[in-house]
C-alpha cells in the first residue's frame, strides 16, 4: 500500500532525472539581468563637457524613504549649483527607485551591478567619485 | 493571566517553542501546555519583528510610503502595493479613473503574485511535514515567476510597481510570450504537486482531521481568506466587494467544507488554478493604452514635461517635497490577498501625509486561531498547523 504512493511519487522524480538542470552555477555562470535592473546608483555626466549632470536641486533626498542620500552643494563661479559631495549609503537604500523617478534633470540611474556585499558597514556609504565611475553594461 | 501558563496538575507541563524554531516561518514564540503528547492549552506570541511601519506612515507623502507596502507580506509584494495604492486611490476619488490597461496589469500582478505566494506555502508546508522533493519542484516554478516580475519592475522581491495612479511603467517587451509559456506549464505542474501529496498516505496521515475549526468560529475569530474557505465560508473579496476588472473575469472560488489542515490546502491548490485561469483571460482581453492616470495633482508628469515647462517643475518640487494634499477624510479598502484580507484604513487631515494609517494584517488575525485549531491535538500537529495558516511575519508584527 505504501508502496504505491511511493511509486507514484518517484515516477515524478524520476521523469525530472533526465531533464536539464535548472539551477545556475552561480559564480561561474551569471543569469542575465533585464534592462530595467534596480540596482547600484550612478550619477551621470553629460557625454560633451564631461560635466556632472545633478545640479542638487535636492529631490531625491527629499523623497528617499530611509533617508539615506546626502548631498553637499557648493556654488560655481557663474553661479550654478552642483553637488560638492553626494553619498548614497546603501546600507540603508531599500532599492525602490524613488530618487531615480523623481530626478528633473536625469542626473540619476540605476545600474545592473548587483554584487553589493562588503565586509564593513562603512564601504556601503558610497561616495560621489565612486558613483561617478560606476560601470554598467550600457555604458 | 493566560490560562496556558498555569500549570493545574502534575502531569501538565509548560513548553516553549521557538522563537527560533525552523517550522515556525519566521519568528514565532509559541508556548504550550502539554499532558503528555496532548495539547492542553496554548499561546502564540507576536511581534518580534516589529518595525513599526504604521507610525512611520505618519511621517511620509503617500508616495514615500509605498515602498514600504512591500516590507509587509513579502512573499506576495505585488498584491501589498496594490491594497495600499486602492485605499489611497480610493480617499482621492479616483478609483475609477484609472486606465483599463493599467486595471489588468495590476490583476496580472496580483495573480501572479498569488500564484507565488501559495507556491511557498506549498513548499515550506511540505518541507515541514516532510516532503522535500515538492519544496524544490515549487521553487522552480516560483523563479519563474519573480523572473517574470524582474522583467516588469527591476527588483525581485520588493517591487514598488502599482502606483498611485496605475503602474510604474508598461510592460517590457517579451513579457506577455513568458507569461503566455507559464500559464500553459502551469497546469501540468499544479497536477504533478497533486501527484506528489494529494493521495499520499503519510500526507493524509499529517493533514486530515488536523487543526480543525468550525464555520462559526472562523467567522467569529475573523480570519480570512483561503483559510476561511477551508471551512466552509464562501467568501473572496475579488467576487463579493469587486474592485479592478474581477467582475469582467469568469473564475470560481473554491470553498471546502472540512475545517482541516486538508481542506485548506485543497483550497489552496484550487486557488492557483484559478489564478492562472484568470491570467489566461487577462491576457486575451488586455487592451492598449496609457498605464497612468493624467492627473498632474496627484502623480508625476513625464520628464519631458517637467523639463520643459516651468510651472509644471514648480508643481514637481511641491509634490515631491510636501506630497499631494489629500482631501480630508476616512476610508478602508481591504483586497484579497494570498492570505488573506489586507486592509488599509487611512485617516486623513488634508495633509500630505496620512494623520493615522493602520493596516487589517491577515496574518495576524489568522494567527490568533491557533490555539483552537491546535488544541486537543498532539505536539506535531502544530506544525501543519503552522503551515496550513501560511503567516508571514512581515505582516503581523508590521
Ligand atoms: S533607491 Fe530609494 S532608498 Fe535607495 S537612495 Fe533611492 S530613494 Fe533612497
Ligand atoms: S534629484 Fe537629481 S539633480 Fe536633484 S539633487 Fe538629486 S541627483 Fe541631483
Amino acid at each position: 500500500m505504501l508502496f504505491n504512493d511511493l511509486r507514484k511519487g518517484l515516477a515524478v522524480t524520476i521523469k525530472y532525472l533526465f531533464t536539464h538542470a535548472v539551477t545556475c552555477q552561480y559564480p561561474d555562470e551569471r543569469l542575465e539581468v533585464p534592462e530595467r535592473a534596480r540596482w547600484l546608483h550612478k550619477l551621470e555626466t553629460f557625454e560633451d563637457s564631461g560635466k556632472i549632470k545633478c545640479i542638487d536641486c535636492g529631490l531625491c533626498e527629499r523623497i528617499c524613504p530611509s533617508k539615506c542620500i546626502k548631498i553637499t552643494p557648493v556654488e560655481n563661479e557663474d553661479h550654478t549649483k552642483n553637488a560638492a559631495q553626494y553619498e548614497i549609503d546603501l546600507g540603508r537604500c531599500l532599492f525602490c527607485g524613488l530618487c531615480v523617478e523623481v530626478c528633473p534633470e536625469l542626473a540619476l540611474s540605476m545600474t545592473d551591478k548587483y554584487e553589493l556585499a562588503e565586509y564593513d558597514r562603512e564601504k556601503f556609504v558610497y561616495t560621489k567619485e565612486q558613483l561617478l565611475n560606476v560601470k554598467s553594461k550600457e555604458g | 493571566m493566560n490560562e496556558a501558563y498555569v500549570v493545574n496538575n502534575e502531569r501538565e507541563v509548560i513548553l516553549n517553542v521557538g522563537p527560533q524554531h525552523p517550522a515556525t516561518h519566521g519568528v514565532l514564540r509559541y508556548v504550550v501546555k502539554l499532558d503528555g503528547e496532548r495539547i492542553v492549552d496554548s499561546d502564540p506570541q507576536v511581534g518580534f519583528l516589529h518595525r513599526g511601519i504604521e507610525k512611520l506612515a505618519e511621517y511620509m507623502t503617500y508616495h514615500q510610503f509605498n515602498p514600504y507596502t512591500d516590507r509587509l507580506d513579502y512573499l506576495a509584494s505585488m498584491n501589498n502595493n496594490l491594497a495600499y495604492v486602492m485605499a489611497v486611490e480610493k480617499l482621492l476619488g479616483i478609483t475609477d479613473q484609472i486606465p483599463e490597461r493599467a486595471q489588468y496589469i495590476r490583476v496580472i500582478m496580483a495573480e501572479l503574485g498569488r500564484i507565488a505566494s501559495h507556491l511557498v506555502w506549498l513548499a515550506t508546508h511540505a518541507l515541514d511535514i516532510g516532503a522535500m522533493t515538492v519544496f524544490l519542484y515549487s521553487f522552480r516554478e516560483r523563479e519563474y515567476i519573480i523572473d517574470m516580475f524582474e522583467m516588469a519592475c527591476g527588483n525581485r522581491l520588493t517591487y514598488n510597481y502599482i502606483r498611485i495612479g496605475g503602474v510604474a511603467r508598461d510592460l517590457p517587451d517579451g513579457f506577455m510570450d513568458r507569461l503566455k509559456e507559464f500559464t500553459k506549464l502551469f497546469y501540468g505542474k499544479v497536477k504533478e504537486y497533486h501527484q506528489l501529496l494529494t493521495k499520499n498516505r503519510i500526507w493524509l496521515k499529517r493533514t486530515k482531521d488536523v487543526g480543525y475549526i468550525s464555520k462559526e468560529d472562523a467567522i467569529n475569530y475573523g480570519i480570512a481568506g483561503p483559510c476561511t474557505r477551508g471551512s466552509g465560508v464562501d467568501w473572496d473579496l475579488r467576487r463579493d466587494m469587486p474592485y479592478l476588472v474581477y467582475p469582467e473575469l469568469n473564475f470560481e472560488i473554491p470553498v471546502y467544507d472540512e475545517g482541516d489542515v486538508y481542506a485548506r490546502y485543497l483550497v489552496r491548490m484550487d486557488e492557483m488554478v484559478q489564478s492562472n485561469r484568470i491570467l489566461e483571460q487577462c491576457i486575451e482581453k488586455i487592451p492598449d493604452g496609457p498605464v497612468m492616470i493624467d492627473e498632474p495633482r496627484y502623480v508625476w508628469e513625464p520628464k519631458e514635461r517637467i523639463m520643459m515647462n516651468n510651472y509644471a517643475l514648480m508643481k514637481h518640487f511641491v509634490k515631491v517635497v510636501k506630497g499631494f494634499k489629500a482631501p480630508p477624510g476616512e476610508v478602508y479598502f481591504g483586497a484579497e490577498n494570498p492570505k488573506g484580507e489586507l486592509g488599509f484604513y487611512i485617516y486623513s487631515t488634508g495633509e500630505g501625509k496620512p494623520y493615522r494609517l493602520k493596516i487589517r494584517a491577515p496574518s495576524f488575525i489568522n494567527i490568533s486561531a491557533m490555539p483552537k485549531m491546535v488544541k486537543g491535538g498532539l505536539i506535531a500537529d502544530i506544525i501543519s498547523v503552522i503551515g496550513s495558516l501560511d503567516f508571514v511575519f512581515g505582516e503581523c508584527d508590521r
